[in-house]
This record gives structure tokens, sequence and C-alpha cells, in this order.
């Protein structure tokens, strides 16, 4: 028995209009089965993921986020989930030094196709933000380790850093 | 939370759909639209109604009635996926006079109903998807299309039934048609059978005419012998870079006697047309029949061009047309669509080493036993063994190699049973021997194809049902000796037996092609878990793909008898021709746009752009996208730091208010999850 056994938690998935999105819907007609927990928005492609919608999700409210693409090479258009993959690689150091567990935060590839990979991946990420528990923003970044306000479009990480 | 500046006057319609039972057995839907009209009262929504089928007409003109009475500003429909009935639901809303991009449509089937089992958890759940689309839809622009030219003309790729039913569709209703072909002739697979069940036409007699018309349709250009290299531009205006491998033949001379063909001294295994069981010369057409009718040298084994001498083509050809200094061309084709007919390969059965395929000579696959038993083929049509003399007394069909089989492919290759069963007629037929055919279950699933099982029935060949175990030439009982053995559980008389025959032929599936995955990605689609290329939709739109004006015919999308592959060759001419009559194509306006007021001219965006949309003014020091370049992936949006960009239909704005309503910060002021969702969830 784990500590986090009731908690529910929430994630947020980005999804590409092209690939993952198609996967949830596949996920849907085939009726395959996974934790109610995620809630997706759908963005054109990964490219479009700005870095700090994932702060602007934790900050808000999420336990957890799934940034999702088409696998490397298929990205509808050429080559945008590379620069997907380079920011959240960025991302996730920023998570280490904010003291957010990165693991809160995943990426992953599915096609059109993938409908089963989707739904063992939110599965797998639902419960491993279960096992982590709820998100503690550091106390350190407001001094009352409740959620800090982020602004709605100011960047929390630059965004020059991140788009080089 | 943040609200747009005209909150106040927005007035909001929601509607929820039951779907059947679809989406209502696992959503309370009535409480969900209750929901909606109280708790988001404050963000604009004046009306929130369930109905059994909301795409129905009724449910329909229930939103266009709310819309004109209630004066309605934004609608948003919670029901399928977006990819289903997005549009319909704009075109209601554009038929009440709302601009159609001021609807919202938001999955609870898909993504709530269809995936999830508890009922609490879903209805939560839909009302979180409910609030992100009130959210959302507030910060939506009116928009208009973007309205794209057709160019009139198409390519085609590839050149067997599929791609020719197409190309002659398209031509005939009066439109330019280019074909792209590997191979030196159109054709493809159906070119080497001898006879096509269930009707055992004989597949030249009904394949040549039509590619004689491809060949002399004023419509038509072909380019055989030639690949697509690079693929630019978008729907309506493709840029399509086609390199013409030299042929070394000039076919303004060339009469296509053939000479050359008899005088070449060098003898290949014909590993394609002739799927290694007969030769060609390095200068050769596939077959007789072939269209164009001029050969081509294959330079790898042409004896001049690898040791310097030879030139007996050339001295031979009548009309001079050898041209030795003919060099590879690049062609660049301006079309407005693309329709995809490259086909299959066939399964490799030396994956199944059991089956003995290349270790025992009289193991055949389905394509040497067409070009065995075609009259033009290499044996001029007689059943013999490998030794090219001897009759088969007894041969063994099996069905399903490398199919409906977890080691190999999952799917069933659809051709294989009828296949096998036009095999075993025509073995009876040619050679009276002993015919048992070896089956898993028998599909004869179409018009006249059980007929044809009956009829091979009676004509006597033997039924064994069980999948092989293992075909051996190692004679353990009498009678065995100098044969191959098929071992077999017979799974109708529960046991295991050994059949000794002269011939085995397998009945090989169907597999995407080699390339077809580096093919998918020149054209910018995807393929399936398999590697057959994906649909738009299964059933509604099965030869349109999800990128626009790219479509798919043939055994390209799956495998398929050639009655299924000549219906999706006419059915993608038809979407093609449709799109040409209509002259322009209405397309997303999904496009980003730079403030040039809050670009600092920092260019961090210039390179990023795949499509090299974004130009820099020297002179003011600012970007600028070109909407016409521009495809709307956004990358640009993410990546200004002065959020200089915004991006119609997917601003930031949109995406984090739609974000805020996921996670009912609208329900709210302090920012954060409401305590009675975090309960919900958790029953
Ligand atoms: C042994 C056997 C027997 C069969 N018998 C029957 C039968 O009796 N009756 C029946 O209904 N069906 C039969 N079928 C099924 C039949 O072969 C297919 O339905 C049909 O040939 C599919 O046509 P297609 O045009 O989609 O593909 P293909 O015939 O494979 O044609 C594809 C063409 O595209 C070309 N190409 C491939 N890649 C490229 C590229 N990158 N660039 C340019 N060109 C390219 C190829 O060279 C080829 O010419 C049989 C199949 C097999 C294996
Ligand atoms: S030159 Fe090459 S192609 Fe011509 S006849 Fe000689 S071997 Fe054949
Ligand atoms: S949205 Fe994508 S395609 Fe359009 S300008 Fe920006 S980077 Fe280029
Ligand atoms: S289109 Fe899917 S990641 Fe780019």
């Amino acid at each position: 028995m784990t500590e986090h056994e009731h908690f529910e938690p929430v994630i947020i998935g980005f999804t590409c209009n092209w690939c993952s999105y198609r996967a949830a819907d596949l996920a849907g007609t085939a009726r395959m089965k996974y934790p109610p927990n995620i809630r997706l928005i759908r963005l054109m492609c990964s490219g479009r993921l700005d870095p700090t919608f994932v702060l602007k999700a934790l900050s808000a409210g999420a336990d957890g986020v799934m940034i999702t693409g088409c696998h490397p090479g298929e990205c509808h258009y050429i080559e945008q989930n590379y620069k997907a993959m380079r920011r959240y690689q960025l991302l996730k150091r920023t998570l280490t030094q904010m003291g957010i567990e990165p693991q809160r935060v995943k990426l992953v590839w599915a096609s059109a196709a993938e409908g089963a990979r989707l739904t063992e991946e939110i599965t797998k990420l639902v419960e491993e933000v279960r096992a982590l528990g709820p998100l503690q923003w550091p106390t350190s970044l407001n001094g009352h380790g409740a959620r800090p306000a982020v602004e709605t479009t100011g960047a929390v990480v630059s965004a020059k850093e991140v788009a080089a | 939370m943040t609200s747009p500046a005209n909150l106040p006057e927005e007035r909001i319609g929601v509607y929820v759909c039951h779907c059947g039972s679809n989406i209502a057995g696992t959503v309370d839907v009535e409480d969900v639209a209750q929901w909606a009209a109280g708790r988001l009262k404050h963000r604009g929504v004046v009306i929130a109604r369930d109905y059994k089928f909301m795409c129905s007409s009724l449910g329909q003109e229930m939103i266009e009635k709310d819309i004109k009475e209630l004066g309605l500003t934004r609608v948003v429909v919670a029901a399928c996926s977006p990819h289903l009935h997005e549009n319909t639901f704009r075109t209601a809303c554009k038929r009440a006079g709302l601009n159609p991009y001021l609807c919202e449509l938001v999955s609870i089937r898909e993504q709530v109903s269809w995936v999830h089992t508890d009922k609490v958890a879903a209805t939560e759940k839909s009302k979180a998807v409910v609030s992100g689309g009130v959210e959302r839809v507030l910060w939506h622009e009116p928009l208009e299309p973007l309205r794209v030219p057709i160019h009139p003309a198409t390519l085609i790729v590839g050149g067997g039934i599929a791609g020719i039913q197409a190309a002659l569709e398209i031509a005939d209703g009066g439109s330019p048609v280019y074909i792209v072909e590997r191979e030196p002739s159109i054709g493809g697979h159906m070119a080497q059978f001898d006879k096509t069940f269930p009707t055992l036409d004989c597949a030249a007699c009904i394949l040549t005419p039509r590619m004689v018309s491809v060949g002399t349709h004023p419509n038509i250009t072909m380019l055989t012998w030639s690949e697509v290299t690079k693929v630019d531009g978008y729907v309506g205006n493709f840029t399509v870079t086609v390199c013409k491998k030299a042929r070394y033949v000039n076919t303004d001379l060339c009469n296509g006697c053939a000479v050359c063909q008899d005088k070449c001294p060098k003898k290949i295994v014909d590993e394609v047309f002739e799927a290694g069981l007969g030769y060609r010369k390095a200068i050769y057409t596939p077959f007789a029949q072939a269209v164009p009718k001029f050969p081509v040298i294959d330079r790898e084994n042409c004896t001049y061009f690898q040791k310097g001498t030879c030139r007996a083509c050339e001295k031979f050809c009548p009309t001079g047309a050898i041209d030795f200094n003919q060099q590879d061309e690049t062609i660049t084709l301006q079309v407005g669509n693309i329709i995809l007919a490259t086909g299959y390969d066939l399964f490799d059965p030396r994956r199944i080493p059991h089956y003995g395929y290349g270790r025992l000579a009289n193991v055949f696959t389905s394509l040497e036993f067409e070009r065995l038993s075609n009259a033009a083929g290499p044996t001029n049509g007689k059943i013999v063994l490998r030794d090219g003399v001897t009759e088969p007394k007894s041969v063994g069909i099996i069905h399903c190699v490398g199919s409906r089989d977890r080691n190999y492919n999952n799917y069933c290759s659809v051709i294989c049973c009828m296949q096998g069963l036009k095999f075993a007629h025509l073995v009876k037929e040619r050679t009276g021997a002993t015919v048992f055919n070896f089956y898993i279950d028998m599909r004869t699933a179409a018009k006249a194809y059980d007929e044809f099982y009956q009829r091979v029935l009676e004509e006597g060949t033997l039924f064994i049902r069980g999948r092989v175990a293992e075909v051996t030439d190692a004679a353990r009982l009498h009678g065995e000796e100098g044969k191959l053995i098929i071992q077999v559980e017979d799974t109708l008389a529960s046991k295991q037996r050994r059949i000794p025959v002269d011939m085995v032929i397998l009945s090989a599936g169907l597999q995407p092609r080699r390339d077809a995955k580096a093919v998918a990605k020149l054209f910018g689609i995807s393929c399936s878990a398999d590697g057959w290329y994906i649909e738009k939709h299964p059933k509604l739109d099965p030869v349109a793909t999800m990128t626009e004006g790219i479509f798919i015919a043939g055994c390209v999308q799956g495998p398929k008898d050639i009655p299924s592959t000549v219906v999706q060759g006419a059915a993608a001419a038809a979407r093609v021709l449709g799109r040409i009559q209509q002259k322009e194509i209405a397309l997303e306006p999904v496009r980003a746009s730079i403030n040039q007021d809050r670009c600092s001219g920092c260019r961090i965006c210039n390179n990023l752009c795949p499509y090299s949309a974004i130009l820099f003014h020297e002179d003011r020091m600012v970007s600028e996208v070109n909407p016409a370049l521009c495809q709307g992936c956004g990358t640009c949006v993410a990546a200004c730091p002065a959020g200089a960009i915004s991006g119609t239909g997917f601003s930031n704005e949109q995406i984090l208010a739609q974000l805020e309503g996921l996670l009912m910060l609208n329900l709210d002021g302090d920012g954060r999850m409401p305590v009675k969702v975090r309960e919900a969830v958790a029953i």
C-alpha cells in the first residue's frame, strides 16, 4: 500500500493533430481503456508546444503533463517534433532546477496507428504521477508551498533560450 | 482566470450529444448539460442542451434555431471527434448566420465514453472537457477559409492496375495525368498472372488493352523507369521532382522491334517480372506487351557499361536508337493532386525456414507459380518441377503463408485463399495431378468466390484444415522417398498427417512495399503499424489521406483483390476530378501572423520555419509571415520571445484558456483545482 493510493492526479495531455490526437481517436474507436485522469488539448504539431504551457498547466493544478507528437522523422511539418524534443530536454532541466520532479512531464511519440501505445503510456504516466503524489510547489519559490502565479503569457523559461 | 474583453456580450450555446448510448451509456449527459448551464453561466453560457443525436438534421436544426432565436455568438458541441463532425457543426452554424469558426467541437466520445468505464469519473471529465471548450471558444475569431486554386494536372505514382484505372478515369474526364512508374513498363503484378480468379479471365487479355489506352491517351504522360525524388508545396499546387533514369534508348527512334534483345549476349535471371524463374537480357522490356514498348539497358549488367566493349545492340538496331550517352533526367511537374498506387510486395517465404523455400527445390512461391502457369512464361505455361521437364503427380498448396500468424503478419492477406483455389484448378486442369490445399479457414467472401470454391471442390481437390507445421524431404515412411512431405495437424479429423507430394506452392501473403515508409514520408502521409497507408476514414473516406491532396488506391492501402483495387482507383479519380471541377479548395485558415509592432527583429523564428515562410525586412528590421507558404504548425508562435506571433485557430490565448477550462479554474477565482473535481475523480 503506497502513501498516495487514493490520490487521483490530474494530467494534461498535449496532442498533435496529425498523429497522437488521431491515436487517441483510434484508442476510442477500438474501445481501449485508460484512466480518466488525463484531459487532452489539441495542437497542430508538437512544435507548437510552448514550454510555458507546461509550466502553466503545472502551476494551475495539473500534477503531470504528457507531451505527444509524431515519431521523429514523421512530423507532418517535416521536423518540428525535433524542436519539441529539444525544448523538452531544456524544460526538464528547468523543472529540476525549480525543484519539481521532472518525471511529471513526459514526452511520448505516438503515430496515428498507435492507439494502443498511447493508452499504455497514459496508464503508465497516471500511475507514475500517482506514486509521486500531488505536486507540491517548492516553498523556496513562494514561501508557502502553494502554487505560484505564472503569468499567462509571461515566459518563465526564456523562450529564446529554448528555441535555439 | 483570463477573460476576453468581450465576455459580457458573449452568448454561448452548449450542446451535449448522447450519440445514442455511445456517450450516454457512460456519461450522464443530462447532468453535463445542466452543469454547464449553471456553473458556466458566468462564462457566457446562456443555453445548454442534451440531445440523442446532435449530428442529425433535428439536432443541427435545434442549434440553428437557438443561434437565431437566442442570438448565440458562439457554440460548443460536446460529441465525437472533430475529425469526424467538426465540419457538420460548423456548417450548421454557418447556415444560421454564425461564422463557422466560432464553433468548437470537443470530444466526449473517443476521449471519454469509449475509453473510460466509471460513469461518475467519465461525467466529471466530460464537464472539464466542456469547460475547456467554452473557455477556448471565447477566444475564437471569425475567420474565412483559405481558398486555394487547384492545378488541373494529377500525378499518379505506380502503374499497376490501381494507377492505370485512376489515370484512365481522370484522363477520360478531360484532365491531364502524369503516371510515374519505377519499372520499364506499367502493368504491376497483374501483368505477371496467367488467369485471374474467380472468372479465370486471362490476365493479359483484360489488362493489356488498358495499358495500351494509357500509352496512347492524349491526356496521359507516362514516365516509366522513373521515380519521384522530391515533393514540395501543397494541395492544389504541388511541385514534384521526378528522376527519369536513362534508358539508353532514344524513344523517338526505337520502333520496339526487339532485335536488340535477341542480339544482346548478356543473360540475367529476371528477379522482378519472372520472379526468378526466367531470364532477360541486359537490354530488355519486362514482357512482350510492355507499355511503353521501348527497352531499357540495365547498366549494372550491361557488358559495355561494365567492361567497355560489346555494343551489340547498337550494331543491330535497325533504327539507330541505342544511345549510350543518355543521362538521367530531372523533371519537375506541377500538379494539383497526387494518387499513390504503389501496390505491395510478396511476403518472402524464406522467413519461414521450415517451409523449405530456397532450400527445397520444388517449393514454389505463388508468383513463381503464376509465371510457371503463364503461356508467355519461362515454360510456356507447362507446370513442371524445378528441373524444367517433370510434371508433378501430386501438389500441395499451403494457404496463409506469412499471414494470420503473429510471428510474421497478423493480418489476413485477403487474396491467398482464392489464389490457392485458382492454383488448384490450374494444376488439375493442366496436369491431372492430385492436389491438396492446406488452409486454416476458407475465406471466399465476395461475389462469385464461394461458387468458385464449390467448383474446385467438385473437381476433386482435397482440402485439409490445419496450419502446416513443416515441409521436409526427410523420408521416414515407405512411399515418402524422393518426395516433399507436408506435416500437418488435420484439425477436422484431429490427427497428425504426413502427406508426400512432388511440388509445394506457398500461397504467400501481401506485404507493404519495402520502401513504403520512405515513400510515405516523401509524400507526408502515415502508415499503419503494419506499414499499409492510412486512409482518412476507414469506412467513409477510404481513398483520401490526412494530407490534403494526397490520395491512395489499391494494395498500398491494404491487401485486396483486383476488383477492389479497380474500385479504389476509380474512387480516387472521382475525388480528384471533383476537386479539379471546383477549381479551388477551401482550407482551414490555420496560419501564423506577426504583429510587426511587437516584433523585435531577433530573427529567431526565421530559421525555425520548415517552409521558409518567414521573411525578414532588413529595412524595418521586422519579420513577416507569408500566408501562402505558412502551413500553421505553430513552431514560430511557440518560439517568439516577444510573443509577437499569433496563430489563427491556435493562439496562446485559445490554448491557455482551454487549459484553464480543463482544470476548471473558471469555477472559482483562486487559481486552484476545485476540491469537488478531485473528489469526484477519486470515486
Ligand atoms: C500470386 C498472386 C496472384 C493473384 N491473383 C489474383 C487474381 O487472380 N485475381 C485478383 O483479383 N487478384 C489477384 N491477386 C491480387 C492482385 O495482384 C492485386 O489486387 C493487384 O495487383 C493490386 O494492384 P496495385 O495496382 O494496387 O499494385 P501493384 O500491382 O503492386 O502495382 C504497383 C505498381 O507501382 C509500381 N511502384 C511501386 N513503388 C513505386 C514507386 N516508389 N515509384 C513508382 N512506381 C512504383 C510498381 O512497379 C507497380 O507497377 C493476386 C496476387 C498475387 C500475389
Ligand atoms: S551493349 Fe550492352 S546492352 Fe547492348 S547488346 Fe551489348 S550487352 Fe547488350
Ligand atoms: S506557423 Fe509554422 S509554417 Fe507557419 S510561419 Fe510559423 S513556423 Fe512557418
Ligand atoms: S505534426 Fe505531429 S509532431 Fe509535428
